[in-house]
């Protein structure tokens, strides 16, 4: 009876994580007969009775209030379609794109044209897998210039860091602008080439050793090193 | 029917092959998985979900999977392998898609596509199972909803000996050999591949399939480790 594993461990598809009742299925987990089995590779997170397994590998899945970093892939009329690393295009109505007042038949490409980089919010996700983006809200808008990295979505948080501790050392160390959208794909812009490549550099190095610990404190060494 | 009492590499008939297995060898991918097992050496890349084309062959109930076996020119015994799908390929492409699509759940990815390559730089013999146990790994890696693992293995019969996964020679054996590839789960021995053409009695096939059963927990301990030190690898 009871729990088969620990906290935050990882398990793999098919591995019995609960024996009897007293335990109940979330994300990533499924019931059969008296046990709870995982389904996904990843981290087990027990809160209460609910069991879950959180994956840590794979392409991004918006959830509602992400911050997401996209791109214009058509214009029609009563809005832009945007790819945000996803296996499903998502709208940009032209009610969330603006408050200005946009006439009928008006050239849209003066807002935001056919490949300009955007940061938006993700504000629906429907059964069917329509997303819905707004670009209302402080910090979203058109991204010009800088360069564009892709990273595992599930590294984000890393990246961000506490508090947005690690973002902040990597801001202040490079005196680049970035931001990092849920989806994985980094903004980053600098004065200089070199500074954007050495904070390119120090993202993707979180990422590769994203599971390791004490990764501020590399990730410090390595922008002190690099820097000069 | 021709004796065979020792086999060809020596090992006990119910013993498989060394095993290796690495996940996340391909970085590009969205999950990926090498499983060597003898001489013979499976990459599997797993791409999506992804937007279906065409647009006619999307289900709007769940996503659909699609799998590519491929030899590499040189992966044969020496004889260049002639690229692109042939018979035989198109073949087991389909057989691997319907091992897999058992314990694979795509019902959140309504009008897409799992890509799944199979490439092999190395074949000796049980080259679809290698691609089936490697692919498993790739679709976890891809972080994927997966019922349950799948391990796969030839299982057979070399002269009149019940053996388990076959190497080259012992299917060329001249004194007649019966070679089963058989995928089975983890969590209750489930059969989702069985193929078997040639003549073997019925107590035969099911000593077969009862050593490949205790033989498959064996390749699932070397996908779960494979799975697990993606994880810790680096040093923790």
């Amino acid at each position: 009876m009871g729990l088969m594993i620990e906290d935050k461990q990882f398990v793999i598809p098919g591995q019995r994580l609960a024996e009897g009742m007293d335990y109940l299925p979330a994300n990533g987990t499924y019931r059969e007969e008296d046990n709870i089995y995982s389904a996904q590779l990843g981290i087990v997170n027990v809160v209460g009775r609910l069991v879950k397994v959180i994956s840590l590998s794979g392409r991004y899945i918006p959830k509602t209030g992400d911050t997401v970093i996209g791109k214009i892939t058509n214009i029609g009329f009563n809005g832009w379609m945007v790819d945000i690393n996803y296996a499903y295009e998502s709208a940009l109505s032209l009610k969330e794109a603006t408050s200005d007042f946009i006439e009928r038949g008006a050239d849209l490409t003066k807002y935001f044209d056919f490949g300009e980089i955007i940061v938006a919010n993700v504000i629906n996700v429907t059964k069917s897998k329509a997303i819905d983006l707004s670009m209302k809200g402080p910090g979203l808008r058109k991204l010009k210039g800088g360069k564009l990295i892709e990273v595992t979505s599930s590294k984000v948080p890393r990246i961000i860091g506490k508090q947005g501790s690690m973002i902040t050392l990597i801001k202040n160390a490079t005196n680049c602008k970035i931001i990092i959208g849920q989806n994985g794909w980094v903004w980053i812009l600098g004065d200089d080439l070199n500074d954007e490549m050495l904070a390119a550099a120090a993202i993707l190095k979180i990422e590769q050793e994203a599971h390791t610990s004490g990764l501020t404190d590399k990730i410090s060494a390595f922008l002190k090193e690099n820097s000069k | 029917m021709t004796q065979y009492s020792k086999r060809f590499d020596g090992r006990k008939a119910d013993e498989l092959r060394p095993m290796e297995a690495m996940v996340g060898v391909i970085k590009r991918a969205d999950g990926s998985a090498m499983f060597k097992i003898g001489k013979t050496v499976a990459f599997a890349a797993v791409y999506g979900p992804r937007a279906l084309h065409p647009t006619y062959m999307r289900n709007p109930e769940k996503g659909i999977l699609r799998c590519n076996y491929n030899m590499m020119a040189f992966a044969g015994s020496g004889d260049r392998v002639k690229p692109g799908p042939n018979r035989r390929s198109k073949e087991i492409s389909l057989v691997t898609k319907k091992a897999l699509a058992s314990v694979l759940d795509l019902s959140e990815f309504p009008n897409t596509v799992i890509d799944v390559f199979i490439e092999f730089p190395q074949t000796d013999a049980g080259t679809r199972c290698a691609g089936i146990t490697a692919a498993v790994m790739a679709l976890a890696d891809a972080g994927l909803i997966i019922k349950d693992m799948v391990s796969a293995l030839s299982v057979g019969l070399v002269g009149d000996s019940v053996v388990v996964d076959l190497c080259k020679e012992e299917e060329d054996f001249e004194g007649g050999a019966v070679d089963i590839p058989v995928a089975i789960t983890n969590k209750d021995s489930k059969i989702t591949l069985l193929q078997l053409d040639g003549l073997i009695k019925k107590e035969q096939l099911f000593r077969a399939l009862d050593l490949g059963k205790e033989a498959a927990k064996k390749i699932h301990e070397v996908q779960k480790k494979a799975l697990l030190e993606k994880f810790t690898q680096n040093g923790i």
